[in-house]
């Protein structure tokens, strides 16, 4: 069906040389990035620095513009009307299945299931396959890397079922310990659930290496790749992923819609998660009956401007290109490393090799809460705090670090205005 | 200061803070205390523990307390060691309440709770700059939180 022609938002990108990757026309893409912040009466404001990507990234306009696009000329409910509308964006949201499908290297649109973000995709394989599966005397492999979306589903299923949960160690500079890894599966081990990449440390796991050695074992195995999937492209299939997930927003994308890769045996294998309209073939109170793999997991409206959002992010990063776009971030990162590690009194935690566009770092005498407060008057964005990972941050015997992370759209003087942001706090409470 | 890329922040971050904050009073931990309770702010990774000893009769004869925060918690956990040591366990709640509304409310704002050591809360009176800046309550407030419950809970006999 044809797209209303005027809602075709220009691409700003189409055609962008990969080389050398266009910093500036790139920022122009994102309409926020022109404010300032703690702007008021008789005081100028700061341009906003923002490096808190890791906690959710802004928006291009071609994201914004397809989102108002379908609100204002091709909304209405999928899957469900006869009328021009609703085919129209049932045709647009399930374009994004396809998108997103291939954005993974997906076998198949029915391997991609929509869900509100990465922790109701966990919460979802926990709560079928997890409940359906996981008894008394088992046991899964968990990683000390793990943000709390990747442990609590399954402590709320272990409370039920009463399996245990075993944790994969890193070293001290956040790199996973693959021997003790390999040493932690057994026969008892029924699934291994770890993240593809470390929110806090940027760590990038071997996901392939980590698949193979439980797939040896026949052991399924869950990725978390919330961070991995913003700062590299992600094969699926080439890593061998049983199940894969990632959250809408930290791709450029809008909240409130996440995504699910699941294996298609797997899938067909997994009762419904909720009950509802849209994921049932036929219903009657002597008993219903439910749709296939992915719709099974989607019951009620879906998030239909936000599917539409994500597709249009995707289409954006895709423009790009995500080696491009890992390319422009390690520049970011390396600066950013080489002049922290220069300031006496500043120290990096997490160094593992090949690492994602994230800096968390720890100041003597200066606690992180003060240093994001004091920075974010400079108008430098960044995060502090325990960044849902508080295992983690106990195995480096710290309350809390302050957190940089990089995005498509930050600069090599944004990486520096951190360090004059450091700098200046550093000197505040000499 | 024309060029203090802080200057918002000074209010906040006063002298009496950094100091508090850098070189905490009774941060230690008492043999004899007799109540304690832990605080703890997620958000921002603070944890501390606040004991109390407590006598008889009702009269805090010692507070200090143990672990480290940002330097609003500490500054604030330091100073209340300062302010409610040799009070009653009544008196301790009611500077607490005039503090609470301190860091929350605007003076024109502020209900009367009664006789209360003004001194004290003269004192305290420096940390009224988190009223600009609500996710810092918590920080003012996480010390004094810990306190009422170390005192609300039973009476702890010390192992050491």
């Amino acid at each position: 069906m044809q797209k209303d022609p005027r809602c075709k938002p220009q691409p700003a990108h189409k055609g962008l040389p990969p080389e050398p990757y266009d910093i500036e026309r790139v920022r122009e893409d994102f309409p926020i990035l022109k404010r300032l912040v703690h702007e008021r009466p008789g005081r100028l404001g700061k341009p906003l620095v923002y490096l808190d990507n890791g906690a959710s990234a802004q928006k291009p306009r071609a994201v914004i513009d397809a989102m108002v696009c379908c609100m204002e000329l091709e909304y209405s409910n999928v899957h469900r009307g006869v009328h021009y509308l609703s085919q129209q964006t049932t045709d647009a949201y399930e374009a994004v299945r396809d998108k997103v499908a291939r954005f993974l290297n997906a076998p198949s649109r029915e391997n991609i299931v929509f869900t509100r973000n990465a922790t109701e995709a966990i919460n979802l394989v926990a709560a079928t396959w997890g409940r359906c599966t996981l008894e008394k005397g088992d046991e899964i492999v968990l990683s000390i890397l793990e943000h709390h979306a990747n442990i609590v589903p399954w402590q709320l299923i272990q409370a039920e079922k009463g399996f245990t949960i075993k944790v994969i160690p890193c070293d001290d500079r956040g790199v996973l310990d693959l021997d003790a890894y390999a040493a932690l599966l057994g026969p008892r081990t029924k699934l291994v659930s770890v993240t593809h990449g470390s929110n806090v440390l940027g760590t990038i796991t071997p996901a392939a290496e980590i698949a193979r050695l439980a797939h040896e074992r026949g052991i399924p195995v869950l990725f978390d790749g919330s961070q991995a999937v913003v700062h590299q492209p992600v094969d699926v299939q080439a890593i061998d992923a049983d199940w894969y997930v990632f959250t809408g927003h930290k791709l450029y994308g809008p909240t409130g819609i996440g995504v699910l890769y699941g294996r298609t045996e797997l899938l067909n294998s997994m009762p419904p998660y909720q009950g509802g309209g849209d994921m049932i073939a036929s219903v009657s109170f002597e008993g219903t009956t439910y749709r296939e793999p992915p719709y099974r997991f989607e019951a009620g409206t879906p998030p239909i401007i936000e599917g539409i959002g994500l597709g249009a992010a995707i289409d954006y990063i895709e423009t790009l290109g995500r080696t491009n776009i890992a390319a422009h971030e390690q520049t970011l990162l390396a600066r950013a490393t080489a002049r922290l590690e220069q300031i006496e009194g500043v120290r990096i935690v997490g160094t593992a090799p090949g690492k994602a566009a994230i800096v968390s770092f720890v100041m003597d005498g200066v606690h992180p809460h003060d240093l994001g407060m004091l920075a974010d008057q400079m108008g430098v964005a960044v995060r502090v705090g325990r960044h849902c990972a508080e295992p983690l941050l106990a195995r480096f015997g710290l309350e809390a670090t302050a957190r940089a992370s990089f995005g498509l759209y930050n600069t090599i003087a944004e990486a520096d205005a951190l360090v004059e942001a450091v700098l200046a706090v550093k000197e505040f409470f000499r | 200061m024309v060029n203090d890329p802080f200057g918002d922040l000074r209010d906040l971050y006063q002298e009496v803070i950094l100091d508090h904050g850098k070189h905490p009073r009774n941060h230690r931990h008492p043999p004899d205390a007799n109540h304690e309770a832990r605080g703890d702010n997620p958000l921002c990774g603070d944890r501390i523990t606040v004991y109390l000893t407590i006598d008889t009769d009702g009269l805090i004869r010692d507070v200090a307390f143990e672990g480290r925060g940002c330097a609003i918690s500490t500054a604030s956990a330091s100073l209340m060691t300062e302010v409610i040591r040799g009070k009653r366990e009544s008196e301790a709640r009611a500077l607490f309440e005039c503090f609470h509304d301190l860091c929350t409310k605007d003076d024109a704002d502020i209900p009367d709770h009664g006789p209360v050591d003004e001194d004290a809360l003269d004192r305290l009176r420096v940390l009224s700059g988190v009223r600009e800046f609500p996710v810092r309550v918590k920080c003012a407030t996480l010390a004094w939180h810990a306190m009422t419950a170390a005192l609300a809970g039973s009476a702890k006999i010390s192992t050491e």
